[in-house]
């Protein structure tokens, strides 16, 4: 494949010596087309030729063909690139690259630099853009959990490929130290440089299962390396993974216990945006399956619901047979060893969709005087006949709001002066005695009175239901003996409610 | 430590190295050192080895190939897991002197019993293509091998390899299709996306359209999602069946569980292959799930979202009953924000802007006020694409007017202006309602468009602009250069319109200023040409400005790709490729759209530009002084006013005043040469200046229809001389469609030909044609090595027209390349019968043998055989549909005469070419 190789090559030459020497050239396309960079007046004309043997020289021309200077420039043509991600750097909140790893050819760091400027222009970290185009390569960077995984591209690849492997990533640092923070990943910087040695061959991804890499590289426990210390044991497996081999990747072999387990976990989310009034503009619900499933050899398992028909559209772990869902609407699978999150679903229609609070609200910013009034009550709506916990209201104030002195009936609220934040934390809900923030803003003296009330965000829990109504009916196992212990929780949180004021 | 006899000492010492590399630090030093390590027992250690190796073998070439030997024999290890791994990190190893090694090694772990194996093989191939090209070959035959392979660990690698190293090789492809369909579900994810892209690829170069004539492009704004669904009923019924291909089918039906994964690539390329390949009425399907997509990581949405609103400009109803989702949240990040409210305006329509309208109300008063800003065009757009609520629109942004903030306020003067400029009449209300918020406002941009408002509706409003002008007097050496250009304009509009007024201003500064502009009004000797044309030039109804969306011309790309993302090309982009054959294209993305009218403002621009030319021409020393003027004019603000109006007596000084305005409105202080000021002032203006594209001969056009007999269409075409992208037997000819009449005209396409046989490759139906614009359209033809015409009707709604394209027998060719030997071998072959001659007698001028050759390439799509006599030319061709070889060659005699001959099986077109060679060559 020929690439539309773009070249830069440092040239000094100048039309008379009053002249400013041209900074750079660029050289575009297989041999034949010549764009100049800015730098090079446009009247000229440059010729080259290409050497095959030794380094690369060019011979340079006028426009009228005449010889105008002999000099001859070497540089490096960059190897065709090949591969789908060529570098991975780690850079933590502060704009420090702590780890660089590199599939192919280095690149210099220095490629970052475009990073860095693009994050100076997006305030916050969370608006830079995620796919930014250097002269000569592409960025594409995910920021997650205060960290920027940012890979280096140098040909077209799907987005999303690069945006998914990246997330895999976090994911396994994640899965395998607990938490992915710079520190634990420098603590650990060995196992992780294993770990993308193992996931990515060339620029694509090879293991990224993370049974299968747990089975390649061990995580990292206390009595294991103390072990490893004593006998010079090691971390790493010194065979394939069988479930590299077989149809069913995700597991591997030879699991034993002596508890056997199966645990899911029906976890719902409500995302609403509601309106002044308290009328729903826009409500749906995001559920998400998590098994934690410990089952010795190959269990085949089949879960099945007392109301299938709610879910609206779904999407599964590789190991859900997708054929059966389509005709029998159960999930049949041979599970992965350990923790993973068996399917997400979605719940649209809106009717189904029961608001669990109301919010009665009150902000006024006076014309007169640098105040402002709140009132905020909340109270149970359609609860299931579940208690509502974890209850909290989180408000982005205006830039103009100095500070707040309020009074909760209940809970306590904290008002962080720098990012403009009011949390008000109300735990339990209780129906009698509905709780209730009031009191006076401050506004900045002489600031005009800001235009718009900010929205509330509300987070909450609901233990032991499902806002929708999903039921799981039964787990049945096949393929074994053994009687496992079988378990389903249920939980509904709020996902993005925000009421509009 | 490295040294050291114990393994767990050696480990320590190299996590300690790799820490290093990991933190970008320097510890190629360590080389020999480590490179003794690499046949150590120890996994573990082995493993950081590998790392380093590969990390610095690059630039310790010799030292690598110590451990080359190592590799070998792990090579031959009866642990597939030790193969693999060795062959992995061999191949990574950048030294071009084990290439020979690696070749071999791939080779033979292609052939190997482990599917592992033979995965990493695929990936090897890639590496060592990477580092040398030329093994291209012998590689490609190892990936014929590898796509045969039935494991599933393979096939996503090896469809890599063959994306990389031989995309265009579709041919390896077909064997392994419907295997590679089939096994598509249990491959694993990464694999799943590159065989989607590559299978995309080869449908659209294999099968043919599923989509009726030119049903692509047309469910635009205008038809809403529900009729389009019944008219494509009734379009099933009428024209004939299409019989979708067994194999096209299988490759939909496979990729559509996969929309259910949890890889949101391999969803997002499921969903790009059902845009591409499917039917329109099941696209759909992959709604629902892009939907879901959103509720994924912040750059999963970004990616996402761009990809949806490039498919909702086409395809509204896709995405409208999941309008909700695309609501915004104060918390979303920027980007998103304004990805979501591009699309709500793209699914905007009468049914449902009110409740989007609504929306919006929200949003603008958003603290964010970039994204407020952001909302006003939304609206603007919105009033413009749907007539019934302009004036709702209209009237929403003027109450916004009132509104404190200042980007908020601007940006709705901004839209307002362009609002207005769509329905000028009865709007002088909001015109004086501006006109008094002018002071106010100070966001540059918006003062300018409240002056030019105020100069473009100035009648409306006699009383208040002229006042306006005052004001603006005043202030002037304070604006921005946008405004001060916008000041003169409005001078220049009222004078022309309302000259009495104008004239109290003489005494003002910006009189200085706007005498560029009276050379053009008040009569005098060099530009009283101009004169006449000042008040069409000023005052020409303006073109309504379209507010569109960034996202229309983004389906030039494949969906889901980074050049998509980015809106450029990316390096490696691989475009796909236009349904091939008979059935009816999308060849809409070739075509070039040539700009209707220019835009008067761009008129202007050019006359002036030609004012200055001339100017500059005369008065070239005087510029240097006129210069230096200048510069004390700017720094010495307040004696400006009555230097200006001594220097008014004076008659050529206007001149040197009008060059000196060229150059400062798009830059303050530039040395006034002509040059620069074309340069500089160009950039400045968004002026649609067409490139051509070279072609390598001399293109000749006919005419195809006249627009006198095509009432108002007319047609020209020219054989652009390519080989033909649909069909290599056919001809490529280019079309140039124009409408001189004045209304538009639609659905212009190609009906019933004759002969009926006729191998036609027709162009996709043009929906709509403006008044003055026109399109390039291209065809194919098979003209079966005929000079016979090609008759066929070019139809528009109303009429049809019959046209005939006649090729000259030179077009029928295409041009071989072979070599002195190869000609005369050739030529051995093609005597007797196959051989024509003449004497023919050259027009002087053509006897050079550049004047030849172009005067031969001109007549005939032939290619030049390089002659080592100089008295002989020789030219070879092929015959475009039989591929029979055409030999031409030119023997130069005495004074002018040449012998002509021709070589070829097709006497008679060898008898029509031997005609029109003569003829081209005997004339000068």
């Amino acid at each position: 494949m020929i690439l539309q190789q773009q070249i830069s090559v440092e040239l000094n030459m100048r039309n008379s010596p009053s002249d400013p020497p041209c900074q750079s050239a660029l050289f575009k396309g297989g041999h034949q087309n010549i764009t100049f960079h800015q730098h090079v007046n446009p009247s000229q004309f440059i010729v080259w030729e290409l050497l095959q043997d030794g380094p690369i020289c060019r011979r340079l021309f006028s426009n009228s063909g005449n010889f105008w200077h002999t000099g001859t420039i070497s540089c490096n043509i960059p190897e065709l690139a090949a591969e789908m991600i060529h570098s991975l750097f780690l850079i933590n909140h502060s704009g420090d690259i702590f780890l660089e790893k590199h599939w192919k050819s280095v690149i210099s760091r220095s490629v970052c630099d475009y990073f860095f400027e693009a994050k100076e222009k997006a305030v916050d970290p969370e608006n830079v853009s995620p796919v930014l185009q250097t002269p000569h390569h592409y960025l594409i960077t995910i920021y997650r959990d205060k960290l920027f995984f940012l890979s280096v591209i140098q040909t077209e690849v799907p987005p999303l490929f690069v945006i998914e492997f990246l997330h895999r990533v976090a994911d396994t640092i994640q899965d395998y130290f607990g938490e992915c923070s710079e520190s634990v990943i420098m603590d650990n910087v060995v196992t992780v440089y294993e770990l993308l040695e193992e996931m990515l061959d060339n620029g694509f991804p090879l293991a990224t299962e993370s049974n299968v890499l747990k089975e390649m590289i061990r995580p990292p426990t206390i009595l294991r390396s103390v072990v490893n210390t004593l006998t010079g044991g090691s971390n790493v497996g010194d065979t394939l993974p069988t479930g590299q081999l077989s149809n069913i990747p995700w597991r591997r072999a030879g699991v034993k216990y002596t508890n056997n387990e199966a645990y899911f976990d029906v976890i719902e989310e409500i995302d609403a945006i509601l309106d002044k009034s308290g009328s729903t503009v826009f409500a749906e619900i995001q559920g998400v399956i998590e098994a934690c499933v410990r089952l010795t050899g190959m269990p085949d398992l089949t879960l099945s619901f007392m109301n299938p028909r709610l879910l609206d559209d779904v999407s599964f772990h590789p190991c859900v047979r997708f054929k059966r869902w389509e005709s029998e609407r159960v999930l049949s699978f041979i599970p992965p060893d350990g923790n993973f999150t068996l399917m997400n679903y979605h719940v649209s229609s809106q009717n189904l969709v029961a608001i669990p609070v109301y919010v009665k609200q009150s902000i006024t910013f006076f014309e007169m005087g640098p105040c402002g009034r709140l009132d905020i009550t909340i109270g149970p709506k359609q609860t299931m006949g579940k208690t509502v916990e974890a209850l909290m209201v989180t408000i982005h104030m205006p830039k103009a709001v100095l500070s707040a002195n309020l009074t909760p009936t209940q809970g306590n609220y904290t008002y962080d002066l720098a990012t403009k934040v009011l949390v008000w934390d109300i735990g339990k809900l209780n129906p009698q005695k509905l709780p209730n923030l009031r009191g006076s803003l401050s506004l900045q003296a002489g600031a005009p009175k800001p235009e718009d009330n900010p929205s509330l965000n509300i987070d909450l829990k609901i233990q032991q239901v499902a806002i929708s109504g999903l039921k799981v009916s039964r787990l049945d196992m096949y393929g074994e003996k053994y009687k496992p212990f079988k378990g389903v929780k249920y939980l509904t949180k709020a996902g993005k409610f925000q009421v509009r004021t | 430590m490295l040294e050291s006899n114990k393994d767990s000492l050696k480990l320590e010492a190299m996590k300690r190295v790799v820490g290093l590399i990991a933190k970008g630090k320097n510890a190629s030093e360590l080389f020999p050192a480590v490179v003794k390590n690499v046949a150590s027992k120890n996994i573990e250690l082995k493993k950081l080895v590998y790392v380093y190796l590969v990390r610095y073998a690059e630039e310790q070439q010799d030292l690598a190939l110590l451990s080359i030997s190592t590799f070998q024999r792990a090579l031959k290890d009866p642990n597939q897991f030790i193969r693999g791994s060795a062959l992995r990190v061999l191949s990574s190893i950048r030294v071009p002197i084990i290439v020979p090694i690696m070749m071999l090694a791939i080779k033979e772990a292609a052939a190997d019993l482990s599917p592992y194996v033979r995965k990493t093989s695929a990936h090897a191939i890639q590496k060592l293509y990477s580092m040398d090209p030329d093994q291209k070959e012998q590689l490609i035959e190892v990936i014929e091998k590898l796509l045969k392979d039935k494991s599933t660990l393979v096939a996503g690698s090896v469809v890599m390899a063959f994306e990389e190293v031989c995309p265009d090789r579709i041919d390896l492809i077909h064997k392994n299709y419907r295997k590679l369909c089939n096994l598509l579900v249990d491959v694993e994810e990464w694999g799943q996306v590159v065989i989607i892209s590559m299978l995309t690829r080869y449908a659209r170069t294999q099968f043919t359209s599923p989509w009726k004539e030119g049903a692509m492009f047309d469910e635009n704004n205008e038809k809403a999602f529900y009729d389009s669904d019944s008219e494509e009923k009734k379009d099933q019924t009428e024209a004939q069946p299409y019989i979708m291909d067994p194999d096209h089918r299988l490759l939909l039906r496979n990729t559509k569980p996969l929309l259910q994964s949890r890889n949101t690539a391999v969803v997002m390329s499921v969903a790009q292959l059902y845009w591409h390949l499917a039917p329109k009425h099941e696209v759909n399907i992959v709604t629902k799930s892009l939907v879901r997509l959103l509720r994924s990581h912040r750059e999963v949405q970004y990616i996402v979202l761009q990809n949806i609103a490039t498919m909702s400009i086409q395809r509204k109803g896709m995405f409208e009953p999941f309008m909700k989702s695309f609501y915004v949240r104060s918390t979303d990040a920027t980007h998103i924000k304004t990805l979501k409210l591009e699309i709500l305006t793209n699914l905007a329509n009468e049914a449902n802007i009110s409740t989007i309208l609504r929306e919006f109300q929200t949003y603008v008063k958003s603290q964010d006020k970039a994204f407020a800003a952001a909302t006003i065009q939304a609206i603007g757009r919105c009033a413009t694409n749907i007539s019934e609520v302009t004036d709702t629109c209209l009237n929403g942004l003027v109450l916004l007017l009132s509104n404190r903030d200042e980007t908020v306020v601007a940006e709705s003067v901004v839209v307002i202006k362009k609002l207005l400029q769509t329905q000028p009449t009865q709007h002088s209300e909001i015109i004086k309602h501006m006109a008094k918020l002018f002071d106010n406002i100070t966001v540059s941009m918006a003062r300018a468009s409240i002056l030019w408002l105020m100069g473009e509706y100035c009648e409306r409003v006699p009383k208040i602009a002229p006042d306006v002008l005052r004001k603006m007097a005043k202030t002037f050496t304070a604006e921005e250069d946008i405004v001060k250009l916008q000041t003169v304009n409005l001078a220049a509009k009222l004078y022309l319109t309302n000259s009495k007024q104008t004239k109290l201003l003489t005494h003002y500064d910006i009189r200085d200023r706007t005498r560029f502009i009276r050379q053009l009004i008040v009569p005098n000797e060099k530009s009283g040409a101009l004169n006449k044309y000042a008040r069409r030039i000023l005052l020409a109804p303006k073109p309504a400005p379209v507010l569109e969306s960034a996202f229309k011309d983004r389906d030039r790309y494949q969906l889901g790709t980074l050049s998509h993302s980015l809106n450029t090309k990316a390096t490696g982009y691989l475009e796909l490729s236009d349904w091939p054959a008979v059935a009816p294209d999308q060849s809409v993305r070739n075509v070039e759209v040539i700009e209707p009218v220019r835009n008067p403002d761009t008129l202007l621009i050019i006359v002036l530009l030609h004012a200055c030319l001339i100017l500059t021409h005369k008065s070239g020393s005087e510029s240097e002084e006129e210069s230096s003027e200048e510069s004390d004019k700017t720094s010495s603000d307040s004696g400006k006013s009555s230097s200006g109006s001594e220097k008014s007596s004076s008659e050529s000084e206007p001149e040197q005043k009008k060059k000196k305005k060229m150059t400062k409105a798009p830059q303050k202080k530039s040395k006034p040469t002509a040059n620069l000021c074309l340069l500089r002032f160009i950039p400045v203006f968004p002026m649609s200046l067409q490139v051509t594209t070279p072609s390598f001969g001399p293109v000749k056009t006919y005419e195809l229809l006249h627009h006198m007999t095509g009432k108002g269409l007319s047609a020209k075409y020219h054989f652009s001389r390519q080989p033909c992208l649909y069909q290599p037997s056919m001809v490529a000819v280019q079309v140039i469609l124009t409408n001189s009449s004045d209304h538009s005209l639609e659905e212009i396409h190609i009906g019933d030909r004759s002969p009926a046989s006729l191998n036609i490759h027709c162009f996709n139906t043009i929906e709509r044609l403006e008044p003055e614009a026109s399109v390039t359209v291209s065809m194919g033809i098979d003209f079966s090595d005929s000079t016979q015409a090609a008759n066929f009707q070019l139809c528009t709604k109303e009429d049809q027209f019959s046209v005939s394209i006649q090729p000259a027998v030179g077009e029928l060719l295409m041009p071989s390349t072979m070599t002195e030997q190869d000609f005369s071998k050739e030529q051995g072959k093609l005597l007797g019968m196959n051989e024509t001659s003449a004497t023919i007698t050259m027009a002087t001028a053509n006897t050079s043998s550049q004047a030849i050759s172009k005067q031969v390439l001109c007549a005939a799509n032939v290619g030049v055989v390089s002659s080592s006599a100089n008295n002989f030319h020789r030219f070879a061709g092929r015959t475009v549909s039989s591929r029979a070889l055409v030999l031409v060659s030119l023997e130069l005699k005495e004074s002018s005469t040449a012998l002509l001959t021709i070589n070829t099986e097709k006497s008679v077109m060898a008898s029509m070419l031997l005609r029109d060679l003569k003829q081209a060559l005997a004339q000068a």
